[in-house]
């Protein structure tokens, strides 16, 4: 498909330190970077721990569960490239393991009475194209 | 810092020629005409300035050669839209310094026409992580601070609200804000939803427009041709870009740091202040930064809004040009607080003149909370 087909952008530009996590979720696996010096695990992935400043960079693979952060529900498009029907909700997810990401909350009406914050969630693999997969969440347990 | 207080002084600012929508005039045109404005508010010529203090697309050193200067210092500290606030301190440091003798701060931005408006930046944490799912604009990215403040202190929609309508008090005042019809909760709370938590009245306006501020030493701000406003305090500090990064989500560090910075360089006190200004670009926003400068309790900053502190004749008058809500909001808003502050301490407001103002606070943030600066504003030293 070409990208103007696609429900939504691309990630781009694909950076080099983000190679692991992109691969790994094409493998429907969320990948972590975590400092081999001290153990903190952080994202978005960099060649430095930012709270060691150890450059001896591992990755792991997140148990893909977490809770709902924070949330906000999107009533107009404001990305023509983001296709996706409004309303849509757009998720800030806390992972188990410690890191925050930018996300989809799928699986539930987007409505502020239903969503909660700390609500549990787990990722769902979301494929745009055969190299990238989303990691999108969805209410813990499955959702509708 | 200590001993830098109350060593310069703001002795000139203004707008550009007009602001609004703008699609006549350029983003480089609307420096010039700010500056010259300015410039001649100081009863200075252009010719004086050695100090040039800009953020945003242009260099100080583009500026320079259109003004047909020479700057013998430049600072383009591009922070977001409190860059300004912190380059009156940086001014400052450098005018003691004796780096320059007169230094201008200045803003232009068609952020509503785009005229004469090129994008470039590094945008590949953004592109990686945050567009695909459908972020854009600061409104997908200031509600995440804002739901969550909701959950964490039981905020309601109805107190967001409250600022909108306090801070449109005042531009009824302004004639220079854009809009000045009053507004009720209820028209805020019935406004096109845009992105929850937040409706089309919870969000800054989008305009084009340019302002700058000039300064000089407290020696030499005694013979220009108003009444000089003495930087007795100022402060910055810097804490994320994404705002998955930010430490608590609901308190800014960034501002704690820099008003902590410029109240102990001031020898202020928070209950000193007749007269605060706080970067509006969203409800949220001034009651977060209260509670982050410490004027409020965690989850309290809508407080000053509701009790009727913050509006025409209360007690602690905030956002009294109109803000970025109601008054202008370019992008980078983070002049317009300091051209305010400046003519309420010289008496120049009319009908929204603050009575007897003699201490101001001006508060600014760049991008989401990211980045802070604070400026202690005084009449005397």
């Amino acid at each position: 498909m070409s990208p103007a087909e696609l429900e939504r952008p691309l990630p781009q530009p694909i950076t080099p330190e983000a190679k692991p996590y992109w691969d790994g979720l094409r493998e429907g696996k969320l990948m972590l970077p975590k400092c081999q010096d001290c153990g903190h695990c952080f994202f978005y992935p960099r060649i430095l721990c930012p709270r060691c400043s150890s450059r001896r960079i591992g990755w792991i693979q997140s148990s893909g569960r977490g809770r709902l952060f924070s949330f906000e529900i999107s009533h107009q498009p404001l990305n023509k490239a983001f296709k996706v029907k409004p309303p849509y909700v757009l998720a800030m997810v806390e992972l188990e393991e410690g890191p925050r990401l930018m996300s989809n909350l799928v699986g539930i009406a987007p409505d502020p009475k239903q969503i909660t914050c700390d609500m549990p969630v787990e990722v769902v693999y979301e494929k745009l194209t055969d190299e990238v997969t989303l990691p999108l969440f969805r209410p813990a347990g499955g959702g509708r | 810092m200590r001993e830098l207080s109350n060593t310069a002084c703001i002795v000139g600012v203004d707008e550009s020629d007009e602001i609004g929508i703008l699609p006549h005039t350029s983003q480089l045109s609307l420096h010039l005409q700010a500056i010259t404005n300015a410039v001649r508010d100081a009863g200075l010529k252009v010719k004086d300035v050695d100090g040039i203090f800009t953020a945003g697309q242009h260099s100080p050193s583009l500026l320079g050669e259109a003004l047909g200067v020479t700057p013998r210092y430049v600072d383009g500290t591009t922070v977001g839209g409190c860059s300004f606030i912190m380059m009156v301190g940086h001014a400052v440091a450098a005018l003691h310094h004796g780096l320059c003798d007169v230094a201008v701060v200045s803003h232009g931005e068609s952020g509503r026409s785009g005229v004469g408006v090129t994008r470039s930046r590094d945008t590949s944490l953004s592109g990686q992580f945050e567009i695909p799912y459908g972020f854009a604009g600061a409104p997908t990215y200031f509600g995440m601070i804002t739901t969550r403040h909701m959950h964490e202190f039981g905020t309601t929609l109805e107190q967001w609200a409250q600022v909108a309508v306090s801070t449109r008090k005042w531009a009824a005042l302004n004639p220079k804000a854009r809009n000045r019809d009053p507004i009720t909760v209820q028209d805020v709370l019935n406004s096109r939803p845009v992105c929850y938590p937040f409706n089309l009245l919870n969000i800054c306006l989008v305009t084009d427009a340019g302002g700058a501020v000039v300064l000089t030493r407290a020696d030499r701000a005694r013979d220009c041709a108003k009444k000089p406003v003495y930087v007795r305090g100022a402060g910055e500090a810097t804490e994320h870009v994404m705002v998955t990064q930010m430490r608590d989500l609901t308190f800014s560090e960034a501002t704690r740091l820099s008003g902590e910075k410029a109240f102990t360089m001031a020898g202020v006190d928070r209950k000193d202040f007749n007269h605060i200004m706080l970067y509006d670009a969203f409800t949220s926003g001034p009651p977060i930064m209260l509670e982050s400068l410490g004027f409020a309790k965690r989850g309290e900053g809508v407080h000053f809004f509701e009790e009727g502190r913050s509006t025409p004749g209360g007690s602690l008058p905030i956002n009294t040009n109109g803000g970025g809500l109601s008054y202008t909001h370019t992008g980078m808003y983070g002049i317009f607080p300091i051209i305010e502050s400046t003519r309420q301490l010289r008496g120049e407001c009319g009908a929204r003149q603050v009575p007897n103002c003699r201490l101001s606070l001006v508060n600014g943030m760049g991008g989401m909370l990211s980045a802070a600066g604070t400026l202690v504003l005084a009449t005397e030293r």
